[in-house]
């Protein structure tokens, strides 16, 4: 998978927050494979290493990072946001949130397409996080995202695919953009569904940081995602209404 | 003077952004910064006066989804 002109080996994107300690974290991206982690950028009160210490624990995971604008409500405030992280942690590559709605923390679809323009202007390779809108995801591609990101469900929620009619179409409007479901998957199952509809990858956070044992729900992902690229290449066969016997019935015994 | 320091009333001597994280003690420690919403790189630090009511941001690598 390229995202970017980078070659990503795994399909599973895995966030870094709400793991029970460290090494618990450290241990869900080793069972994940993961190649991709996101990362987000904190106000540190002086005299605290709390950054040092993540900053430490990230680069030993060995991964891709994917810094992110979590909590931003306005362009200003997501531009900037963007303009930290990419200093912090060295990239151009930025998760675009800019949330329109504190609830539900939908992106407010104006203020995304605004600050991703800006942001492309300004260099960065955007990966925004949005909606299964299609006119919507048309906008961010002409304003330069070449990634998009449609949520499964709002963030945290782990309800799963909530619109499979809605990402169905978006996938089928862009075939030729690598889409990353983001957001509210809680079961591998769910994640397998979105990689047979043809989605490219899977970026979740809360599904594995908040499972019992997130190591073996991380492995679980991995399984799950692997699953459903697999049975996305392989033509999956038509659903069907009747039944249609398998074996054949050609030879079978006359017993009575 | 009294500037805001990540939403904090904080009194400083410091004139400029470098000098301010040097009296706080963040030394080379690895943040980013803003100044009134807007970013301020690290080589631009130095070139930046404060002004009494400033609004600093100082930030570092976090968890993140």
């Amino acid at each position: 998978m390229q995202l970017y002109g980078t070659e990503i080996a795994s399909r599973l994107m895995l966030g870094t927050a709400q793991y029970p300690s460290p090494s618990v974290l450290a241990e869900a991206f080793r069972r994940s494979g993961a190649g991709i982690a996101t990362v987000s950028v904190r106000r540190e009160a002086s005299g605290a290493r709390a950054g040092a210490a993540f900053w430490d624990l990230v680069r030993d995971l060995d991964v891709t990072l994917l810094p992110n604008t979590a909590g931003c409500h306005s362009v200003r405030e997501a531009v900037t946001t963007a303009q930290m992280a990419r200093e912090l942690f060295d990239t151009p590559w930025i998760k675009l949130e800019v949330i329109g709605h504190a609830d539900t923390l939908q992106p407010d679809p104006f203020g995304l397409v605004e600050a991703a323009r800006v942001l492309t202007d300004e260099g960065f390779k955007v990966f925004p996080y949005t909606t299964e809108d299609v006119v919507l995801a048309g906008r961010l591609l002409d304003a330069g995202c070449e990634v998009l990101m449609p949520w499964g469900a709002p963030i945290g929620t782990g309800l799963g695919l909530t619109n499979i009619y809605g990402l169905r179409t978006l996938r089928a409007q862009f075939p030729e953009v690598p889409m990353v479901v983001d957001a509210g998957l809680g079961l591998p199952s769910q994640a397998a569904m979105a990689m047979e509809m043809g989605f490219d990858a899977v970026l979740l956070n809360t599904a594995v940081a908040k499972a019992g044992d997130p190591a073996a729900m991380a492995e679980g992902f991995a399984h799950a995602v692997e699953a459903g690229r697999l049975a996305f290449g392989a033509d999956p066969m038509e659903p069907r209404d009747m039944a249609a016997p398998s074996t054949p019935l050609i030879g079978k015994a006359f017993l009575e | 003077m009294k500037i805001m320091i990540n939403g904090s009333p904080t009194e400083t001597q410091a004139e400029t952004l470098d000098a301010v994280l040097e009296e706080l003690g963040f030394g080379d420690a690895k943040v980013a910064t803003a100044v009134n919403e807007d970013f301020v790189s690290a080589a631009q630090r130095g070139q930046v006066a404060l002004a009494p009511g400033d609004r600093v941001e100082i930030v570092t690598p976090r968890q993140g989804g």
